[in-house]
């Protein structure tokens, strides 16, 4: 498909109108992250047992669909965010030190300056601006002092995109070059945070509903999912373990529980 | 990235003015040392027919039609996870299995294997309970006796193929589905190809001094918008039938798989 038709379609899908639904919305995460950061535990207040369990229904997407440049440009706030946590990480003296980290954290951020790249070009004059990020959420996080923070938040981070990217699948089913670039980026979001997992010393995949007592708990919500297709696979497939059964399917999550987690870090 | 080199032989045989069916033909695999090298056999012109033959509505083992629309992906997706399925079973469970009874690889070779057979098990169910058994892949039987399974990196080198190649499946399979409830369950699952995929590579190069080799060039792929090219940072999104035909050249895949009405848009 054409860059023509591609933009086309963008046009088709009510962009024109999210300029203010925009303003509306960053602003309303901005209002959130102000109020999390006074929290010694940000990330925890990002989600609500209402939303998890809607994060485990395909027909939740459905009913609240985005248009394509909404989800372009909340992809972008996205990439945003990562693009410049390790920019300035791998910026920073003394934080990422071993020869192999600089290796994998480098490749990580060409990505993720690749990802915005793609983005800002794909929606033109309809791109967002940069956010202000605070990416130690009010002195809430050493993330740029201490290695393992960094380490965490990177976890966390990869692993929003990973479900962020997922849970907007549905709403693009009728573009099929945007779903086709989505799907490219959503994978490589997924290779870096199994990646970033397994050098914090946990497995590439995400057992149940993740380390329920980290920081970051929040980003795993409804990750613990054994419903399939309406199926519960505990008891249609009773030969496999409960965490097997997790760790083989990721979860999505809606736009508005990750524009709560990744608003905890726009100033 | 050096793709495989794989020739399939595709014939296109008109059965009508507006019909031309593509019978994927199986080739074969050689495993040398850790590297995989990948050629096709010489067409069979008999076994064509008799797949021919055998292609008008019926399905066993030898052959099997994977049908139109949202169902032929998802029988699609259901062989390539009986693929990976077979190949990791082999891996934990098997005799030959040599390599030092794996030592740490031994926890990530059983998730993956455990990941690998409930993905198999449910997309048995998802087609069972939408299709009549006919319509359904059948269990398939497949053919590892080229891989080496001793050398853990030949084990490597096969997993690494097979998920990495998973990942392009579901990538280019997405958009040719038009059920967005069968999409997100695709994307579910694409996400724990690529989980494993870095895995893999990871072990691989960790043995080769690559720490970027979760994601390096060789398996990312550039985009372009217009005239703006966009450097590696996505992954490939590869059509069912190239899919399908580089399975067939690895020769692990025992059944004729016949795609002439998978979607192609």
């Amino acid at each position: 498909m054409s860059f023509i038709n591609f933009l086309d379609k963008i046009a088709d899908g009510k962009s024109l109108d999210a300029k203010g639904s925009r303003r509306e919305t960053f602003g309303h995460f901005a209002n959130v992250g102000k109020k999390a950061a006074m929290a010694s535990i940000p990330f925890a207040m990002a989600a609500t047992s209402n939303k998890t369990k809607a994060a485990t229904m395909a027909s939740s997407y459905a009913s609240a669909m985005a248009s394509p440049t909404e989800i372009l440009n909340f992809a972008l706030t996205l990439e945003y965010l990562e693009k410049e946590f390790y920019q300035i990480a791998m910026d920073t003296d003394g934080l990422i030190t071993g020869d192999d980290a600089r290796e994998v954290f480098g490749l990580i951020l060409r990505h993720e300056d690749e990802h915005v790249n793609f983005l800002l070009t794909a929606l033109g004059d309809n791109a967002v601006a940069k956010p202000e990020f605070d990416f130690t959420v009010n002195g809430a996080f050493d993330t740029f002092s201490n290695y393992q923070t960094f380490l965490l938040l990177s976890q966390g981070f990869e692993d929003t995109g990973v479900r962020a990217y997922k849970g907007q699948a549905g709403a693009l089913i009728d573009n099929n070059a945007l779903l086709e670039y989505a799907l490219q980026i959503h994978s490589v979001e997924a290779r870096h945070a199994s990646q970033v997992r397994r050098m914090r010393m946990e497995k590439g995949w995400i057992t149940n509903a993740g380390d329920v007592n980290s920081p970051i708990a929040a980003v795993y919500a409804g990750e613990d999912n054994t419903v399939q297709g309406g199926v519960d696979l505990t008891s249609a497939l009773p030969q496999y373990s409960k965490a097997s059964i997790t760790e083989a399917f990721d979860e999505p999550l809606t736009m508005d529980e990750v524009n709560a987690i990744a608003g905890l870090f726009i100033v | 990235m050096k793709k495989p080199v794989i020739k399939v032989e595709v014939e296109n045989r008109k059965k009508d003015a507006s019909s031309r069916r593509g019978f994927l033909k199986l080739g074969g695999l050689a495993v040398v040392g850790s590297s995989l090298m990948l050629y096709s056999c010489a067409p069979e012109e008999e076994e064509f027919l008799t797949a021919d033959a055998k292609a008008k509505g019926v399905n066993n083992k030898k052959v099997f039609n994977l049908g139109e629309g949202d169902r032929a992906i998802l029988n699609y997706a259901y062989i390539l996870e009986q693929l990976e399925a077979a190949f990791y079973t082999e891996v934990v469970q098997g005799s030959s299995l040599s390599f030092s009874e794996m030592d740490g690889d031994y926890e990530i070779f059983y998730d993956i294997y455990q990941h690998e057979l409930i993905h198999r098990d449910f997309f048995e169910l998802v087609l069972n309970s939408l299709f009549s058994p006919g319509q359904v892949a059948p269990t398939l039987e497949f053919d590892f006796k080229s891989v080496d399974f001793t050398s853990r990196d030949n084990v490597l080198a096969v997993s690494q193929i097979l998920e990495d190649t998973g990942v392009q499946a579901y990538n280019g399979a997405g958009s040719l589905l038009e059920n967005s409830t069968y999409l997100l369950l695709a994307g579910k699952i694409v996400s724990i190809e690529a989980r494993h995929a870095s895995a893999i590579r990871d072990l691989i190069g960790d043995e080769t001094g690559d720490a970027d080799n979760f994601a390096d060039e060789d398996v990312t792929v550039s985009l372009s918008l217009g005239d703006q090219i966009f450097a590696e940072a996505f992954d490939d999104a590869v059509d069912p039938r190239e899919i399908l035909e580089r399975v067939a050249g690895t020769g692990f895949l025992q059944t004729r798989i016949i795609a002439n009405n998978v979607p192609t848009e």
